[in-house]
């Protein structure tokens, strides 16, 4: 393009001892197998080793421990408690319910009698302890689930616009991300031999014909939206497809490419960013322009330092003119004008509704996206009736709820008295701000947490629901998000108001993320505990409630009237 | 010059006062603690008679030679032996002792004079360093010993079905070998010091009557330069020792509540291998005095004699005497007060059928079962024993811990009549220790459960459970030493993720190459149910590889299963990799065991 010579000094170009040390470890890993196999067996600890943590993690595994008795345990001289996250891949997070009931039973059996959704349409297992990690990932198998690429340096799984009013666009955007999620992920055998026990092909060479022995320089995240619904957050995809629809169906895409929400706290290179639109594809270009930008950021990521390897940083260093020459060049012909489109909201909406299709879906309320029986709200026990007595699809939404599709009016009288015997409400917390709210794992497993999250949100909520009554704005939505670390993983920085922490008790208050995720907010106040939060809002809501145009969103409001300055 | 004497007590001659002073006068504060330290260890091994130290030579005695075979586990045969060696050889006899442990059975044709002093383990067996010795006695190959005198001191708990049997088993066989009887054997129950100490006198008494009618010219006995160690602390006069920490180390969620405790032993000037155990003094629970006063209707402010001095029964019922476990004597003497015949029917029973009802009824039970009014306190603690001190595995080096020792301790708790009942000691420890209090301890050497003094050596530990606790010490001990002989640990316990006792540390010797192999079984995990013999039956072949490499087995911990399944499967191991026959195999055994190669502390 226009540079005439571009810094390749921090990429796959290089010799790998000018890269990051996780470059190596990829490297040597004979394409994810590592000691893997080993460190299961290991009797010794219920851990695995540094390395195999890291490869596992490829394999949709993550190794975690309690950290709310890290400490009593060192005292104890016993290790920490470690337990291992089981994430799925399930493009689109559509489910059956024949699936839904294996994920019931494996929860029941080896997660804790726990399922989490996350908000990337999946399911999560928790408190996995390491031997019966192969057992849950063969269940999974029995139904045809995997976990491959959950997690790790790849594309994980593939998102997309949850809600199936229009049902026709829907199954085709849901089968396009699930065949584009097959193209993606690794194609190694490593996992088939770990996970299903099969046999070792003699030569693992050329194994990965795209990704090649590093795979990709960190996680790439890529999505589909389908306006006016922006559920999936489509400007915090590191690549995201918004479908432009006419009159003949499904036409093409907008790509929309470098949204990202993870910074590194106290690192103030680290930023979350926006994706940018950079044009229109017909639908027949999907494959190819995915090759062509997830080749670009494997080609050009920095390998060097890790925390600047998002495709956001490849972006701004190298220049958006510069990375989209370099994707129209791959695809061998110009991105067309980008079409217009226009989103309303990144919610969902709950209840029960009917589909074009005359059929009716229920969109349940799952609280920080949590499924387990809590005294008379029997949620998991509910469930596992509904899909016993229902055959339909359960699609799991990117604001961690779950929709029930394809129920006749019979039986949604059926479902309606399932409900009404496992204590599941059929509509959404009275709370506007409760359904607007999103908040990440964080204590007690996630080992990056510096503060609570999903444990203490529900809380908080409960006390700035009532500062809303005073103000008389409980019926305006406002979107709050809270996460344990800087990291993002509940996509904080697009929230009207966002907590991330930093530490026990403290967190950073974001406010004037756009409605419908359009817009990154702004750091408002730093390290407030819950007094000074619940003070701080009180005095914004009231300007709010006083000097606010009509229909105007909070966080619109905030960034006009010009309360962040 | 200084005066003399400076202390009337003093034994030193004038000679070795002045050089005493003359050292004093230039030590600092922390030379002068290490070197009081350093004659405590001294004093110890004297009294044990470890070879490293030289006595002045002992003066040729006119008469009989005396040989004063012991066989011992936790050191009380060994004590007494010592003691009535010097008593001998102050006497004018020509005394030595020897432990069964070294002794070659074929001198046995050669004695003139043996007096057998021997403790009983388990079902009426020896101590585990005496078992080839008995095998060779009770063998065929044991020589005819007419012309050989002996008597037999035997050491027992009389709460166990064959008590005294080991003495009780040589004092028969050496009688059908022609031996001829100098005293007649006397059985000790836990108690042992006084009805010992007869049996040693009226022995003293007599061979030194012989001794000198033997020969005029019998020296004046001489008295030792270091008679006892006065300052030393034992059973007797145990150290008040400072608590520093105490912590459950089973995880959330176990079913075990095993702790660790580290103890500080600083300015005691007390020194201990690994191997040694730990004595600690308890006491009994106040609630469970109260229920026996209750019981019995005795009044707790009653006064008792206890030696010498009067005493208000509930102190003595809390400090002095065993009110938990009764012993067959209790039996005897509730029979007489309440003059149940059911009772008196079962004092007059075989030891068996006591030890049955003693194990399923304490003391409180017995009276109330069988309740008797206006019993006097005297009467009544006549029944009982004195409360011993419980020995414990130690579980750390001193040499890699400082003046600390460290325990590894399970209390013990049972269902007895509805009522929870807690083992005196570990439950003292595990519930009414806290960090900082006081407790009065004393070490006891295990002299054989000792790590190879050749470094070199690979080294096999089989420890489930508080088992571990010895093999802490050694481990610490061996990073210590930088010994380069390899160590194997076999570890076993109820569920993996709560009850991997020290498992960090066993995790830190696996990393930094001080464990070469460490081997788990988790008998409660999901699966089948995994003991340590299991894990040693899959690695036979390089199990047995080591000890061909003259590697030292060791096994400590549960003696009633573990201990006898890890012997079979060592044995199994051996069989199958010599190719031998089961014989063969227990020779194989025996044989490591006379190498002190086959170690156990088992309990």
């Amino acid at each position: 393009m226009d540079s005439p010579v571009t810094d390749r000094s921090t990429d796959i170009s290089q010799p790998l001892e000018n890269l990051g040390p996780d470059e190596t470890l990829k490297y040597n890993s004979d394409y994810l197998r590592g000691t893997i196999d080993l460190s299961l067996l290991d009797r010794i600890s219920g851990g695995v080793k540094f390395e195999d943590n890291k490869l596992m993690k490829f394999h949709g595994i993550y190794q975690q421990d309690d950290r709310d008795i890290r400490d009593e345990r060192r005292r104890q001289k016993l290790e920490p408690a470690f337990t291992f996250m089981v994430r799925l891949r399930l493009p689109g997070g559509v489910a059956t319910a024949a699936q839904w009931l294996k994920i019931d039973a494996l929860a029941r059996q080896h997660g804790g009698d726990m399922v989490r959704l996350t908000t990337r349409q999946t399911f999560q297992f928790h408190w996995v302890v390491k031997e019966d990690v192969k057992p849950t990932i063969q269940g999974l198998h029995d139904v045809l689930l995997d976990t491959v690429a959950a997690c790790g340096d790849d594309a994980r799984t593939v998102m997309a616009t949850a809600n199936p009013e229009n049902s026709a666009i829907h199954a085709e955007i849901a089968a396009l991300s699930k065949q584009l999620s097959d193209h993606v992920i690794p194609k190694t055998r490593a996992y088939h031999e770990i996970w299903y026990n099969e046999a070792k092909i003699a030569s693992s060479e050329g194994e990965e014909p795209f990704y090649g022995r590093q795979y990709m320089p960190r996680k790439f995240k890529i999505g589909f939206a389908v306006p006016p619904s922006n559920d999936i957050d489509i400007y915090t995809q590191d690549l995201g497809f918004i479908a432009i629809t006419g009159e003949a169906g499904l036409e093409g895409f907008n790509v929309v490419i470098g949204g990202g929400m993870g910074r590194t706290d106290n690192e103030p290179d680290t930023y979350p960013r926006i994706g940018d639109v950079i044009g229109f594809i017909p639908k027949d270009q999907l494959i190819p322009t995915a090759d062509a930008v997830l080749g670009v950021q494997r080609d050009y990521g920095n390998r060097k330092i890790r925390k600047r390897a998002r495709f956001k940083y490849t972006i701004d260093d190298k220049g958006l003119d510069f990375i989209t020459g370099e994707i129209e060049a791959r695809l061998g012909s110009p991105l067309q004008p980008a079409r217009p489109f226009s989103f309303d909201s990144n919610g969902d909406l709950f209840g029960w509704r009917k589909a074009d299709t005359g059929l009716w879906q229920l969109t349940l309320f799952i609280e920080n996206g949590r499924i387990r029986n809590i005294g008379d709200y029997r949620l998991l026990d509910g469930l596992r009736a509904i899909a016993s007595a229902h055959d339909g699809k359960f699609i799991l939404t990117p604001n961690h709820n779950v929709i029930i599709t394809g129920i006749t009016d019979q039986k949604r009288a059926q479902i309606e008295a399932l409900l009404a015997e496992h204590g599941i409400p059929e509509e959404g917390p009275p709370s506007l701000l409760r359904r607007n709210a999103m908040a990440c794992v964080a204590f007690p497993t996630c080992p990056l947490a510096m503060a609570e999250a999903e444990r203490y949100l529900p809380d908080l909520v409960a006390k700035i629901d009532p500062l809303l009554d005073k103000h008389g704005l409980a019926d305006k939505p406002i979107t709050i998000r809270m996460t344990g670390c800087p990291n993002g993983c509940a996509r904080p920085y697009v929230a009207e108001i966002a907590f991330t922490g930093r530490a026990p008790g403290k967190y950073n208050l974001y406010l004037g993320g756009g409605f419908h995720g359009e817009r990154l907010n702004t750091l408002y106040r730093e390290n407030i505990g819950e007094a000074v939060i619940l003070e701080t809002l009180d005095g914004l809501f009231g300007k709010y409630a006083s000097e606010r145009n009509a229909g105007e969103h909070f966080g619109d409001f905030v960034m006009r009237a010009g309360v962040l300055a | 010059m200084t005066a003399w004497p400076p202390f009337p007590e003093s034994p030193l001659a004038p000679e070795q006062w002045n050089r005493l002073q003359e050292l004093s006068s230039t030590l600092t504060e922390p030379q002068a603690r290490w070197i009081s330290g350093y004659f405590a260890g001294f004093t110890a091994a004297m009294t044990r008679g470890d070879g490293s130290i030289a006595f002045a030579a002992p003066a040729e005695s006119a008469g009989r030679t005396v040989t004063i075979l012991y066989g011992s586990e936790t050191g009380n045969s060994t004590a007494l032996a010592k003691g009535l060696e010097g008593a001998l050889k102050s006497a004018g006899v020509n005394a030595a002792a020897a432990d069964m442990a070294k002794y070659k059975g074929r001198q046995l044709k050669d004695e003139q004079d043996v007096l057998i002093i021997v403790s009983t383990y388990g079902e009426g067996d020896p101590p585990q360093p005496a078992v080839g010795f008995f095998e060779f006695v009770e063998g065929s190959r044991a020589p005819k010993l007419d012309g050989v005198r002996f008597s037999v001191l035997a050491l027992g708990d009389s709460t166990y079905e064959f008590y005294c049997e080991a003495g009780k088993r040589l004092d028969k066989r050496f009688e059908e070998l022609g031996g001829e009887r100098i005293a007649e054997r006397v059985d000790c129950d836990i108690d042992y010091d006084e009805p010992a100490a007869a049996w040693s006198a009226a022995i003293v008494e007599k061979l030194k009557a012989e001794a000198a009618a033997a020969g005029a010219s019998a020296p004046a006995p001489v008295a030792s330069p270091f008679p006892t160690a006065a300052t030393a602390y034992d059973k007797r006069n145990p150290f008040q020792a400072t608590v520093l920490e105490s912590i459950r180390i089973t995880g959330r969620h176990s079913s075990k509540e095993t702790r660790h405790i580290e103890i500080d032993i600083d300015g005691s000037g007390l020194a201990y291998e690994p191997g040694d155990a730990l004595g600690v003094v308890s006491s009994n629970e106040q609630h469970r005095v109260a229920e026996l006063l209750e019981a019995t209707g005795l009044d707790g402010d009653a006064p008792i004699t206890l030696k010498g001095d009067t005493v208000r029964l509930a102190s003595a019922l809390e400090t002095y005497y065993e009110i938990t476990q009764g012993a067959p004597r209790f039996i005897e003497q509730w029979a007489g007060l309440s003059g149940s015949s059911e009772l008196q029917a079962l004092a007059t029973a075989e030891q068996t059928a006591k030890a049955e009802f003693l194990h399923k009824n304490h003391v409180v039970d017995i009276v109330r079962q069988f309740p008797q009014s206006g019993v006097s306190a005297e009467d009544f603690v006549a029944g009982l024993r004195p409360l011993q001190p419980r020995l414990y595995s130690i579980a750390s080096s001193q040499n890699a811990i400082g003046n600390e020792v460290h325990l590894t301790i399970n209390p013990v708790r049972y269902e007895l009549h509805g009522s929870w009942r807690n083992g005196v000691a570990s439950a003292h420890l595990c519930d009414r220790i806290n960090q900082g209090d006081q407790l009065p301890i004393y070490f006891q050497a295990n002299p054989h459960f000792r790590l190879p003094k050749d470094d070199n050596r690979p080294v096999i530990m089989v420890g489930p459970g508080t088992g571990i606790a010895p093999f802490r010490a050694f481990l610490q001990e061996r990073e210590y030493r930088g010994a380069s002989g390899k160590n194997w640990l076999f570890f076993g316990e109820r569920n993996f993720r709560s009850d991997f006792l020290y498992q960090v540390e066993l995790q830190e010797h696996l990393a930094n190459g001080v464990l070469s192999e460490l081997d788990v079984a988790f008998s409660r995990d999901a699966g089948e149910k995994v003991y340590v013999q299991h894990r040693m039956l899959e690695k036979a072949a390089q199990l047995y590889a080591w000890l061909e490499d003259g590697a030292h087995f060791y096994v400590c911990g549960d003696a009633d299963h573990m201990a006898k399944d890890v012997e079979a499967a060592l044995l199994t191991i051996i069989a199958e990799q010599r190719g031998c026959s089961a014989e063969d195999a227990a020779d194989y055994l025996t044989r490591l065991g006379a190498e002190e190669r086959y170690q156990r502390d088992v309990y």
